[in-house]
């Protein structure tokens, strides 16, 4: 059975990963935002075409996501400790999942807003839109439902970056299933701890998905 | 007369795209004038350039040679953010109504006026004037997945109007419409241009579009001028090529007929209430084949042609066409209809 110990850590443990999973994703929408509509707008056909600019972001988001997290963690160690202080621990891992994750969240940024119909956005070229107007009221809002899903799919994925650090020290529900589940055998506290994951990521999917169609102006009701 | 400046002009109009490294000619040389008051169509096949000729009229697409003049603004010396203001006041609905999905139709309506910055009070107060102009009062709050597609368009002309433009642009506005809406659109559009006297461009490839509500037509073909003018004129008396393509349809059956001598007859809306054709067979005492027969009703006159294929004894075939000739119609013989 689980000593009180193992309980509380267990505990820390997941308000840990919440921690690095709230943050990780903010952070990482404050910087895939702009690139992902940066993808959208330079492109051939797109509202601002700036050929030479979309290559370069494209190249840089595909780098990005060719590289396997765990590999990413060590190599901007130096950056995480000139950002969080230290190279361990909740908040230094915040560091590489942000890294991670904006190329992956600005892909599924840009595939959402590819899916507003043309047509609409001429209508609003024909009624004399700005480009930033275009984005903010057109783009952005029409794009919605698969924003959010998109948002569902890139938070689960987050979590499951962050328990992949707790290989290298990274804290949370991961790092407890590595270290005590792994490395001491105690199977009982592996299990909890997955347990608990899926948990918080089927929480997620199910919260994500309810806002998603409820906010749906497409569907006849 | 006073000579009127025209409200929009076209001057040597052309558009080429470059395609895989090849250039593609979308329009070539076009010059147009659409006066004030005017509902002016623009027919053609599809692929004749007609879509990329309306995105002109609002530079939505940027003429490679060429300008466009509107109310005396010569669009290609404008800057984009001067172009942008002059769009507010142009009008356009599309084949596919292009409404904001996730707006209601309040909103989408108010959407132009939000981008001109018109304050909010003020445009839920016009929303609520156009939604009664397009017959929509009770759907302010419906989003646009929730009505039908003469209803969405109903939606689409009414957020076109908001800005009170001088001119109104339709991309194939009817051509994703059953007959029914269709007509009961062009109703509205015809209502628009004489209560508020909008111009209004219609884009189509229907000719039934252009016969209803027209005044004047330009046709479009291989992204050349064909031939423009009065609806009654052009339907008619179509000169090209272009033209008789549209307004013959398909003419497939007249083609097999061979080494015969043929005439067009045009009614022009002055005989079509006498029996003509039964009239000249019992005066000539001849036999013709009708090859071809299209007449209608254009703006309560009638207008039609018909293609006769005529008795191969010269005699009695030059006795018809004298016969039709005396009655006043417009004959014109068809050497080179059928072979």
């Amino acid at each position: 059975m689980l000593t009180e110990t193992m309980i509380n850590e267990i505990i820390n443990g997941t308000i840990a990963t919440l921690y690095m999973t709230i943050f990780s994703t903010l952070f990482s929408y404050l910087f895939a935002f702009p690139l992902g509509i940066a993808l959208v707008i330079t492109r051939k056909d797109g509202l601002y075409p700036l050929l030479g600019v979309n290559k370069v972001l494209d190249a840089i988001v595909n780098l990005g996501r060719s590289i396997p997290f765990i590999i990413l963690i060590v190599v901007v160690i130096p950056i995480t400790k000139l950002i969080a202080g230290k190279s361990y621990g909740p908040t230094a891992t915040i560091v590489p999942l942000v890294i991670a994750a904006v190329p992956f969240i600005a892909r599924l940024i840009e595939s959402s807003l590819l899916e507003v119909d043309n047509g609409v956005i001429e209508a609003a070229q024909s009624m004399g839109a700005s480009i930033p107007t275009i984005i903010l009221k057109v783009l952005i809002p029409e794009a919605k439902t698969s924003l959010i899903v998109g948002a569902t799919i890139a938070t689960g994925t987050i979590i499951s970056y962050s328990a992949m650090a707790g290989a290298v020290g990274g804290g949370g529900l991961g790092d407890i299933a590595i270290r005590y589940g792994y490395i001491r055998y105690q199977t009982e506290v592996m299990m909890v701890t997955v347990i608990l994951l899926v948990i918080i990521v089927q929480i997620l999917q199910i919260i994500g998905m309810k806002i998603a169609t409820k906010t749906d102006k497409r569907i006849r009701n | 007369m006073l000579a009127i400046e025209p409200l929009i002009q076209l001057i040597d109009l052309g558009k080429e795209y470059i395609s895989q490294g090849a250039t593609i000619v979308a329009l070539n040389d076009i010059n147009l004038e659409i006066f004030s008051g005017d509902i002016f169509g623009i027919i053609g096949m599809s692929g004749a350039g007609k879509s990329t000729l309306v995105r002109c009229i609002n530079f939505l697409e940027k003429p490679t040679t060429g300008t466009v003049v509107l109310d005396g603004n010569d669009l290609s010396l404008l800057s984009e953010k001067e172009i942008r203001k002059l769009r507010q006041n142009i009008g356009m609905i599309f084949q596919q109504f292009n409404l904001l999905m996730q707006r209601n139709v309040e909103d989408n309506i108010c959407f132009p006026l939000e981008i001109a910055g018109v304050k909010a009070d003020e445009r839920k107060k016009r929303s609520q004037e156009l939604l009664e102009i397009v017959g929509l009062s009770d759907k302010a709050k419906s989003y646009p997945s929730q009505l039908s597609g003469g209803q969405k368009q109903r939606v689409a002309i009414a957020r076109a109007l908001s800005t009170n433009p001088k001119i109104l642009l339709c991309d194939e506005a009817t051509s994703a419409l059953d007959p029914t809406t269709t007509s009961s659109i062009l109703s509205l559009l015809k209502e628009i241009n004489k209560k508020l006297g909008i111009t209004i461009v219609i884009i189509t490839h229907e000719m039934s579009v252009v016969e209803r509500i027209c005044d004047k037509v330009a046709i479009i073909d291989n992204g050349e001028l064909a031939e423009q003018g009065s609806v009654e004129n052009v339907f008619s008396n179509p000169k090209t090529d272009a033209a008789r393509k549209l307004v013959y349809h398909n003419n497939n059956a007249v083609m097999e007929m061979k080494g015969k001598r043929c005439i067009r007859i045009v009614f022009d809306g002055k005989s079509s209430f006498e029996p003509v054709i039964a009239n000249m067979i019992l005066e000539c005492r001849t036999q013709v084949n009708i090859l071809f027969a299209d007449t209608k009703d254009i703006k309560g006159k009638a207008f039609g042609q018909m293609v006769l294929q005529l008795p191969e004894d010269s005699i009695q075939a030059d006795k018809i066409i004298n016969y039709l000739k005396n009655n006043k119609m417009i004959v014109e013989e068809l050497i080179d209809y059928v072979n």
